[in-house]
Parts: structure tokens; C-alpha cells; sequence
């Protein structure tokens, strides 16, 4: 842990609406300081709620404590906390140009002019926008004011940083180049900072630790290899990537894995030789996306399956081939 | 956030609680009060069914806001309809001297329909030049009519016209497309989705022409639409319990004619007439 | 029919719609500058009923202008807090409170002018001044303050730019003053310019309400309709149109801008 970042702890933190919707069940988390984590799940499934909740934008339900540092912030309110916060939509103030937009924290904690000025354009200049410090904001493009919100958030040295789906709002191509900055951004500041998506792609580019949160509970809190590789149950697996199911009692020569269910990734399967074949399908559809090819595979008269690599050869639809697992790779989920 | 802000919420909102309970929660809770204070009590909320003055008055207000309504709703739709799907010079300001009159008070109103239609009124000038006779309607129930029609049409317009804007039109083209002749457009597509714009403008007009008393003020002396019958009992019959009572019972149907506009178009506020 | 000829019918029939709004408003306007109306134009065009006008009715005028502003600063006191309350509180409450401050707009303004006489009436000095007719004013003008403020609060996601605002450390009052109010201008603007236009033209609670020492220019020209000739009547409504029409204009343009 670094010296100056701020750790979180979370004990028995759960939010139910005043509707009595529940969304979030009681649950205990920590974070170390300087360390980014991504809470991922799909929407409603409590990760924004948890976000808000230790921003201060909700209070946890009766018992729930946030403890920053060993400083219980629980009844503190939001404009105390000291966080910085990324909104989906950017929320940043149209009645103010970029310059004062990311100066308003420093103004409203009545810095003197000299100081905001130094800051913003230090600020400017990290986030390669110095060019834009007197445009309103109506007149940026998305990807600048995903830049401007960054910028007015980190001005005020916050003990952490909150982002609640930042690159959301934005194209494919511009979402992968500003992935990579606020990546090297969160390393170079070293801020310890919670990342909230839906997008499974950027939680693992993003992540040092990934929660993986369903139903308004964590489902597996790990590094995204783990999650990758070991998802403990049903949803991890499912949620993240593409995973294949087969029935151990389905495979030739694997005798010892007979009655269990195995997961499997689609590329960790390979196309042998008959000789080397753990199973026999028929190729029902391929798909050439360029760096590889899926296969979808019939076997046993009916259940599928798919897989991935970069196939040179063209695949009939309808032929017979053979497969074999990696089987360091199966995953067998804990009962 | 929220819940530590509600103490400055309460602050923010106590001045205008204060004047509106003041000012009119309990004038109106009262004015009902003393509608119910004369001589027959609560019974005298039906004055207005069984005072023939009273029945007569109420019965030719809403005849008259009724026949108003349509007037003003074919009127403006047509105008409306063509003005949102044509460009042609001089449009804006058409546009303007359509929407101009709506901020016209009652008065003044009825000041120009009898310019209008006055004893030295256009009209009467008209008809005297081509007929030898001078045509003086402004002080009658059909003065009443263009007066109310006055101020109703850039409302209806308005709202039609925004209503207009938002019309689908890929909706027209597909039954082009099914070969639909244009009446049947109009009748099939056009009028259904202007339809709540209709009703609440509708329901503006009526409403604003139930309670205007400006415009019947400088016209109507002779004529017994309800707010003058109000206003004669106060002033002239110093009947005030009657007129309470009279005033209770108007301001509820206009009240219940913008509530259904509201909840139709969710906006616009009539500006009495 | 082809299509050019329903082209020229629908014109046609708007500019006849147009014809019936604008040609009173000219011939009053005429008549206002002409010496004498029944006689024609030909009897030549003065400024003599307009200076009449002035001084028989400036002090009507005044008090109009001064109730106007009055009014203007009271619905902006009392009407933005209400809006963003509004806005903030959302939900069923929230419509039912607004639906309840619209209420004087709905019911006809005699009906609240005959209430506010019942209540207040008795109080002398209070129903003789001109505060009298300022509450009713007030009453009436408020809704559109409100409503208009609260039509760009619910338009702009305001609570998430409040929340951006709180993460930054504002307070309550520094979001309000830095946040709430600077955003809700547009809002503010139109609101301001529907309330002064209807403070100005206001006649049906104010007639009920006035007295002989309050009269408004709504009240005057009423009592000119009544009581003085043609020309009279007509300069004094010249007079009303070249104070109103700015801000009918300031409110179109405004109305377009925002499309």
C-alpha cells in the first residue's frame, strides 16, 4: 500500500429504496489503497448503488459503515468526503467554459486565484486539453468532455476516484483509445479508484481486482485472471466470456471426470486428428471474423458447442471433426 | 444527499406555502363558506339549477363556449396544419400576428371587436356603403362569438401546431405507399395523432371562455353570461353568499376542463380571457 | 383540385384568420392618430388623444408598471425556490402541489377576487392600497414563473449536476447559487417576461380589486371603453400595445430560440 492513497472498507453496506426495491444486499468489502477496482455486472445489479454509496450519494441501510482509512465517513455527506467522481452523462455545468468547470472544486474549497489557475492548467495539460480552456461545453465532443470531467475530478487531489460507466457514452474506436489513458492515468496517479461497467472487456484491461456483482450480491471479488480463468460459480462464468458446457461422461479417455459438469473456453479446445480425439462433432456454422474463426460444433445428436482459434483451413458446414480439450483448462465449478 | 437537505428544501419552500395558504387556500375555503351561507344553506349550490336567471345565464355561457370551442378548433387546425407543413415568404410574420393576441387581455378584446363590429365599426361602415345599412353585432351574443373567438385561436393554434410538428410523416408516406387518397389521410392518421392536442386545447378554450369576464365586460351588458351574472349579484344584488356560490361552481368546471387538458398534453396554462 | 390550387385555398383562409387578429388591432391603432374617427382619415392624423390619454391615465400607468415589477420580483422570490423544490421532491407529491399552485390560473380570476374581498376586505388600509392588487396579481402569475423554472429543471439532468457539483465539496447554497440558478435561466427568462406581460394586461381580479385611488392601465381602459370617445379609446390602447408588444416579441423570440 502507498503511503498517502486511501483504503476503503466496507462492513455490512446494503440499500433498500425507499419503494422497498433492495438493491443492494448487506455486504462487506475491501479495498486496498491504490489499487483499481471495477465492480462489473449487468444492469440492476446493484454496482452503481454500491458506487453512490461510498461516493455519499446514498446512505447504506441501518448498520452499514464506510470506512476510509480507518475513518468512519458514514455519516459524512458527499461534498465532505473528498471524492472525485466521473458521471456517465459527464454531469459537467453548461453555464461554465472548461476552465471553470474543472477549477469550481478548487473555488467552491476557496483556494486563491493564483493557486485554481496553476492547478487547471497543470490539469489541462495531463489531460492534453489545453487548446479547449475557454469552450463551453456544448461545444465538445464526447470524447473531450469524458477529458474534462477526468481533469475536474482529479483537480482536487481526492482520496479516491469513482467512475460510474465513464466510457459508456461513447463510440467503439474512441472508448478503446481513452480505455488506455485513464488506464496509465490511474497508474500514474496511483489514486485508489472504483470503476463501475457493464462491459467485461474494459473491467479486465482496467482492473487490478474485479467485482463481479449479480442480484445486488458479489458473486467473486478476484484479479481478472482468476475471474477468468476460475469463475466459482454459474454466473462468473457465464458473465464473462463465452463458455462451453459439457457433460464429463461425454469425453473419450477422460475417464476420471465422468458425471461432472465441465466449462470450458472456446479456445481452449483444439481440432486434432481422429487419433488424438476426445470428442466428434459436425460443423454446423462458421464464422471468419478476421483474426479467427468460430465454429459452431453439433455433438451427440443435438447439444453444441463453440469454439474459437485461427484456422487456416476452411471449414465445411457438415463435415465431421475431431476435438480435443487442453484439459488443464477445464473448469470445474465448486457444488 | 437527499435526506440531509430537507431542512433547506422546507426553508426554500416556506415563503410560497405561506402566501398561497394565506392568500388563497383559506380566501377559497372561505368563499365556499359563504356560498353555503344564505338562505337555503348548502341547497343554495343549486341555485343554479333552480333560479331560472341563474340556469338561463349558465345555459347560454356553456352554448356559447361549446359552439366557441369548435369554431376555434376547425379554424385552427386547418390554419395550424397547413402552416407547419408549407414555407412561403412572409410565413414569421404570420406567425406572429397569429400568436401576438395571446397576451391580449379580456378588455381589450372586446375593445376591437367593437372596432370590429361596433356602431362605427369596419363592418358597419361595409355593410352601409353596400347595402344602405349599417350591421351592428358587437354588444350581442355573436359579438360575444368573435370576441371568444379572439382570444382562442392562437391558444388552439399553438398547441395544434406543436402537436403538428411532432406528426410522424413517414406515417403518411406508408399509407401513400398503400395508396390511401389524401381525406383519407386526414381522417386516418392526421386527426388520431393530433387527437390530444385536440382535446386539450379543446378543453383550454372552453375553460378560458366559461370564465372570461373581460371580454364580456366591454360587450356584454346586456347579456347574461355567467361571470357578468356573478358580478351583478355582487355589485349591483349585493347577493354575495349567490355570487359565492355562483363563483364556487364556474371555477370548478373550468378547473376540472385544464385538468383534463393537462393531463392530456402535460403543459400549456390558459390565460384567462 | 390540384395541388397548387389547395395551396392557394389554405392560404388564403389563413390569411383571412390573420386578417380577423390583425385588422381591429390597426383600426384601433388608426384611430387612435386620426382627428376625428367617424369623419375618416381624411380629417387628418394627430397625437392629440394620445397626449390626453397621458394626461388623463399616466398615473393608471405607473401603478400598472410598478405592480408589474413588484409582482415580477415577488414570483421570482417566492416562485424559483418553489420550482426547484418541485423538481427536487418529484414524484405524486410534487405534481400534487403543483397541480394545487395552478389552481388560480384555472379558476376565473372573479371568483378569486371575490374571495380575497370576503376575507381581507375588512382590513381598510390593506384593500385600499395597491398591495391589494399586487396579492392578486401575485396569485395569478405565479404558476407561469413556477412552471416555466421547473420545465428547464426537469429538461436538464440537474441532479446529477448537483451531485457532480456535491462530489466536487459544494454545499446546499453554493449548489443552488452556482449550479441551480445559472442553469435554470432560460427558464427564468421566459418566466419573467409571461409574468410582467400578464401583471401588465391583468384586468379580471384587478377590476374586482381595484379602487377609485388604485386603478391599473387594464382598469383605465376599461373605464375609457365605458365612458369616452372612440379616439380616446383608441390612443389609450395604442398607448397599452407599444408597452406590450416588446415583450410579446422577447417572448417569441425566446420561444424560438429554444426550438
Amino acid at each position: 500500500m502507498q503511503k498517502d492513497t486511501t483504503s476503503i472498507e466496507l462492513i455490512s453496506c446494503g440499500k433498500t429504496f425507499k419503494d422497498g426495491t433492495r438493491a443492494l444486499e448487506k455486504i462487506n468489502l475491501n479495498i486496498n489503497g491504490g489499487e483499481t477496482i471495477v465492480l462489473l455486472g449487468p444492469s440492476g445489479c446493484g454496482k452503481t448503488t454500491l458506487l453512490r454509496i461510498i461516493a455519499g450519494l446514498e446512505e447504506p441501510d441501518e448498520g452499514g459503515k464506510i470506512i476510509f482509512n480507518k475513518e468512519n465517513v458514514t455519516d459524512l455527506q458527499i461534498e465532505k468526503r473528498n471524492v472525485g467522481m466521473v458521471f456517465q452523462s459527464y454531469a459537467l455545468f453548461p453555464n461554465m467554459n472548461v476552465k471553470e468547470n474543472i477549477g469550481y472544486g478548487l473555488k467552491v474549497r476557496k483556494l486563491d486565484k493564483n493557486k485554481i489557475d496553476d492547478r487547471v492548467s497543470e490539469m489541462l495539460e495531463m489531460m492534453h486539453i489545453n487548446d479547449l480552456s475557454l469552450r463551453r461545453i456544448d461545444q465538445l465532443s464526447g470524447g473531450q468532455r469524458q477529458r474534462v470531467a477526468l481533469a475536474r475530478a482529479i483537480a482536487v487531489r481526492p482520496r479516491v476516484l469513482l467512475l460510474d460507466e465513464p466510457l459508456t457514452a461513447l463510440d467503439a474506436i474512441l472508448r478503446d483509445r481513452l480505455r488506455v489513458e485513464i488506464d496509465s492515468l490511474l497508474r500514474s496517479l496511483g489514486i485508489t479508484a472504483i470503476y463501475v461497467t457493464h462491459d467485461q472487456s474494459e473491467a479486465m484491461a482496467l482492473g487490478d481486482r474485479i467485482v463481479v456483482m449479480s442480484d445486488g450480491k458479489i458473486s467473486q471479488i478476484g484479479t481478472p485472471r482468476d475471474i477468468y480463468y476460475h469463475p466459482q460459480n454459474e454466473f462468473v462464468a457465464d458473465f464473462i466470456g463465452t463458455v462451453n458446457r459439457i457433460l464429463g461422461s461425454d469425453i473419450k479417455k477422460l475417464d476420471s471426470l465422468e458425471g461432472k459438469e465441465l466449462l470450458f473456453r472456446p479456445e481452449d479446445i483444439e481440432i486434432v486428428e481422429k487419433k488424438y480425439s476426445h470428442l466428434t462433432g459436425v460443423v454446423k456454422a462458421s464464422f471468419f471474423l478476421g483474426e479467427k474463426t468460430r465454429l459452431i460444433v453439433n455433438y451427440n445428436a443435438g447439444e453444441q458447442l463453440s469454439l474459437e482459434g485461427r484456422y487456416k483451413k476452411e471449414y465445411v458446414i457438415g463435415s465431421e471433426i475431431h476435438l480435443r480439450f487442453n484439459v488443464d483448462s477445464l473448469i470445474i465449478l465448486p457444488n | 444527499m437527499k435526506y440531509y437537505d430537507y431542512p433547506k428544501l422546507f426553508v426554500l419552500a416556506l415563503p410560497v406555502a405561506i402566501f398561497f395558504v394565506t392568500f388563497f387556500i383559506v380566501p377559497m375555503v372561505q368563499l365556499a363558506i359563504v356560498g353555503a351561507s344564505g338562505d337555503s344553506g348548502v341547497s343554495s349550490y343549486f341555485t343554479i339549477v333552480n333560479t331560472p336567471r341563474h340556469f338561463e345565464s349558465m345555459l347560454a355561457t356553456l352554448l356559447l363556449s361549446i359552439a366557441v370551442t369548435f369554431t376555434a378548433l376547425v379554424i385552427s387546425t386547418t390554419a395550424g396544419l397547413f402552416l407547419v407543413r408549407n414555407i412561403f415568404p412572409g410565413k414569421e410574420i404570420v406567425l406572429s400576428i397569429l400568436t401576438f393576441p395571446l397576451a391580449f387581455p379580456g378588455v381589450v378584446i372586446g375593445f376591437l371587436i367593437i372596432m370590429l363590429a361596433g356602431r362605427q365599426g369596419l363592418i358597419g361602415l361595409v355593410t352601409k356603403a353596400l347595402l344602405g345599412e349599417k350591421t351592428v353585432f358587437a354588444y350581442s351574443m355573436l359579438g360575444l362569438f368573435f370576441g371568444y373567438l379572439y382570444f382562442s385561436i392562437p391558444r388552439v393554434i399553438l398547441t395544434i401546431m406543436a402537436a403538428a410538428e411532432k406528426l410522424d410523416k413517414s406515417l403518411e408516406e406508408a399509407a401513400k405507399s398503400l395508396g390511401a387518397p389524401p381525406f383519407r389521410i386526414v381522417i386516418d392518421i392526421i386527426i388520431p395523432a393530433l387527437k390530444p392536442g385536440l382535446i386539450a386545447s379543446g378543453a383550454i378554450c372552453f375553460a378560458t371562455s366559461m370564465g372570461a369576464f373581460g371580454t364580456a365586460f366591454t360587450l356584454a351588458t346586456n347579456i347574461d353570461v355567467l361571470p357578468m351574472t356573478i358580478y351583478t349579484e355582487f355589485t349591483l344584488n349585493a347577493n354575495i353568499a349567490g355570487a359565492a356560490s355562483l363563483s364556487i361552481v364556474l371555477g370548478l368546471v373550468t378547473w376540472i376542463a385544464l385538468f383534463i387538458s393537462r393531463s392530456l398534453s402535460g403543459q400549456t396554462i390558459a390565460v384567462s380571457g | 383540385m390540384n395541388k397548387k390550387q389547395i395551396f392557394v385555398i389554405q392560404l388564403i383562409f389563413t390569411l383571412l384568420v390573420c386578417s380577423f387578429l390583425i385588422i381591429p388591432v390597426f383600426l384601433s391603432v388608426l384611430a387612435g392618430i386620426t382627428q376625428n374617427f367617424f369623419v375618416g382619415i381624411k380629417s387628418g392624423f394627430t397625437l392629440r388623444w394620445v397626449f390626453e390619454v397621458l394626461d388623463l391615465y399616466s398615473g393608471t400607468i405607473y401603478l400598472s408598471l410598478m405592480i408589474a415589477i413588484a409582482c415580477l420580483i415577488a414570483t421570482l422570490v417566492i416562485g424559483i425556490p418553489a420550482a426547484y423544490v418541485l423538481a427536487r421532491i418529484g414524484g405524486r407529491i410534487s405534481r400534487f402541489i403543483e397541480e394545487t399552485i395552478i389552481l388560480p390560473v384555472a379558476v376565473p380570476g372573479l371568483a378569486i377576487a371575490l374571495a380575497l374581498i370576503i376575507i381581507y376586505g375588512g382590513f381598510r388600509d390593506f384593500r385600499s392600497s395597491w398591495y391589494f392588487i399586487l396579492v392578486g396579481h401575485i396569485l395569478f402569475t405565479l404558476p407561469f414563473m413556477v412552471r416555466s423554472v421547473l420545465a428547464v429543471l426537469s429538461s436538464t439532468n440537474f441532479k446529477e449536476l448537483e451531485e457532480g457539483a456535491a462530489s466536487l465539496g459544494a454545499s446546499f447554497w453554493t449548489r443552488f447559487f452556482t449550479i441551480v440558478l445559472p442553469n435554470s435561466k432560460p427558464g427564468i427568462l421566459a418566466g419573467s417576461l409571461m409574468v410582467f406581460t400578464l401583471s401588465i394586461g391583468e384586468f379580471n381580479l384587478t377590476w374586482m380589486l381595484h379602487t377609485p385611488v388604485t386603478k391599473t392601465l387594464p382598469v383605465g381602459l376599461a373605464d375609457s371603453y365605458a365612458s369616452m370617445r372612440l379616439e380616446v379609446a383608441s390612443a389609450y390602447t395604442l398607448i397599452f400595445f407599444i408597452m406590450i408588444i416588446p415583450l410579446l416579441l422577447g417572448m417569441q423570440i425566446l420561444s424560438r430560440e429554444k426550438n
